[in-house]
């Protein structure tokens, strides 16, 4: 850092005050950018933004004028659930994006730049957490509009849990993104995703499946940020079961993202 | 002045994947304002030397200065930049959104339409990069390059898949550029593209540097020829005193003589010696390049590289 100050130039046409760029190079223009990108992907909209809701018209509103056992409609169960679904196929795919990024050689280009590995990484979980929160709010959108009425702190609370558990999902794609250089990682997460949304029991009732699938769902990475995005509807209060999966997954992925991330910027 | 840090200062430089050794103990000094070819056939480590010149490679041995310090601290500080062959492009932007977007990577960017328009493509800008031709993404990525205004800009092979109009406009763009004491090292398997557009020519090979010189020494050394005789004995003192003389070189009773002037050299030989079997032989850049960089070596001696 000190070769900034002295004057190391021949010609006086050369820049001489030189310094790093602040933050790292993490910049919230660059965010917009990011943003702007994933909003113009047809496929990214697709499956985030179009798919669930979708689904809600099918699957939620064939139940509309049941009720949950506190009272509360269960179309808003599965708009919910679905919300939740929708923000972690945001959150994934903004994440797995480093794979595409990687396979093309982007990253490698990036380190021609004083861009640093971290903020880039902090751009693409801030970009997949825009894209989750955008999934949440379309979901809801359209349930509000086929008719779910349900109390404000319920929208407001089911809402953020949705959005800020998806957040183990965005490190769930980064992992996935430094695991796999490949351009087309999405095409096999879908399936994967869809899965995990099932044991999650983003899909039916996990009260309906054999009970060993309940047992073992309680493992799976997608079962706690649903229960904890449902609880305000239902009214079951902070599950603590819940709350650990949740963190244990969020770790899981946080961690092995970090590690991959970390062989992946000291390999050169 | 002498507390000014050459540009680039490689010591030692060795990089060796499996049992090959791509980078053999390459010592190397670039002056700030240079403009350094590095010309080499495919496989002579030139690749391997820029990554770890840019801090893309770690070396096994040795060490690379940029400007005093790290090539890590050169690329945070805007102070080198570079084109390479495979740096890769994100398709689903256009390319003024390429160029904004790495901009507010660097710390103080040149505008963005002035490093457009200085790459020469100003008219592309809202192009995809996906439908951009190879020539157009290289002088993309030299339109990266441009936006730190650094100091020391590295190309490497960058006009490799380009068609001859391609290359011609690219070098125009780096040519016009080439000003206010940058310093630009340019790896190249081309040697006009040395010739036309290098100060100084460093040739490689087998990760060693063979020869090093302005381009119009290491042009002399393709210039001369070579006279060869027969002549037991011969006294190499007396026929490397004879003006125009490069080198002398006895193999057994042979000797042969690299000289700017043939003409005298068989005139002596001839009459003041009993020099018998006399052949005289010319070479171009071509065969110099050739005979510096491949491993057979010819009949011409190619000790004497000091230039």
């Amino acid at each position: 850092m000190t070769v900034a100050t002295s004057s190391t130039t021949t010609s006086p046409a050369r820049p001489v005050d030189r310094r790093p760029p602040a933050l790292g190079g993490f910049s919230t223009a660059v965010l917009g950018i990011e943003i702007r990108r994933v909003l113009r992907n047809r496929r990214t909209l697709m499956f985030t933004l179009i798919m669930p809701a979708v689904f809600f018209l099918l699957f939620g509103l064939p139940q509309r004028g049941q009720d949950l056992p506190n009272g509360q409609p269960v179309t808003a169960w599965i708009m919910i659930s679905l919300a939740v679904y929708a923000a972690m196929v945001a959150t994934t795919s903004a994440g797995a994006a480093v794979a595409t990024e990687r396979a093309l050689g982007w990253s490698r280009q990036l380190r021609l730049t004083p861009l640093r590995p971290a903020a880039y990484v902090a751009t693409k979980v801030a970009t997949a957490m825009v894209l989750g929160l955008l999934g949440v709010l379309v979901e809801f959108a359209v349930g509000a509009a086929a008719g779910v009425r349900i109390p404000a702190d319920v929208w407001l609370l089911a809402g953020l849990a949705a959005w800020l558990g998806s957040l183990v999902f965005a490190a769930f794609g980064l992992f996935v993104g430094y695991l796999a250089p490949a351009e087309n990682v999405m095409q096999f997460m879908g399936p994967i995703l869809a899965i995990l949304a099932m044991f999650g029991g983003l899909f039916v009732p996990l009260e309906m499946l054999p009970h060993a699938f309940q047992q073992i769902a309680k493992f799976t990475p997608v079962y706690g940020v649903g229960q904890l995005a449902r609880a305000p509807l239902t009214g079951d209060g902070l599950d603590w079961v819940a709350l650990g999966n949740l963190a244990a997954w969020t770790v899981v992925f946080g961690l092995g993202a970090a590690r991959l991330f970390r062989r992946d910027t000291t390999r050169v | 002045m002498t507390d000014i840090p050459p540009a680039v200062e490689l010591a030692g430089l060795t990089k060796t994947f499996g049992p090959v050794t791509a980078v053999d103990g390459l010592s190397l000094r670039i002056e700030p304002g240079e403009v350094v070819a590095f010309l080499g056939p495919n496989g002579a480590g030139k690749t391997t030397t820029v990554d770890m010149l840019l801090g893309l490679a770690r070396p096994d041995a040795g060490t690379v200065r940029v400007f005093g310090g790290t090539p890590a601290d050169a690329v945070r500080l805007g102070r080198v930049a570079a084109v390479m062959q495979t740096g890769g492009l994100l398709k689903d932007l256009t390319v003024a959104e390429t160029v904004r977007m790495t901009a507010h990577f660097h710390a103080q960017p040149r505008p963005v339409a002035e490093v457009l328009e200085r790459a020469g493509i100003a008219d592309i800008a809202d192009r995809p990069v996906g439908k951009c031709s190879g020539g157009q993404q290289q002088r993309l990525r030299f339109a990266l390059a441009l936006l730190p205004d650094p100091d020391l800009m590295v190309l490497d092979e960058p006009t490799t898949g380009m068609d001859v109009e391609g290359r011609r406009d690219f070098w125009q763009a780096i040519r016009a550029d080439a000003r206010n004491g940058r310093t630009i090292i340019f790896a190249t398997h081309y040697l006009d593209e040395a010739d036309a557009y290098a100060d100084r020519i460093v040739l490689v090979r087998q990760g060693r540097v063979v020869a090093d010189g302005t381009t119009a020494e290491i042009k002399n050394l393709a210039a001369g020829r070579i006279v060869r005789a027969t002549l037991p004995g011969a006294d190499q003192a007396a026929l490397a005193a004879l003006p125009g003389v490069q080198a002398v070189e006895v193999r057994g009773d042979a000797v042969l003589v690299r000289t700017d002037d043939s003409d005298q050299v068989a005139r002596h030989l001839l009459t003041r010696t009993a020099a018998r079997d006399l052949e005289i032989t010319s070479r171009n850049l071509e065969d110099a390049f050739l005979a510096l960089t491949t491993d057979t070596l010819t009949a011409e001696p190619t000790q004497p590289i000091g230039v």
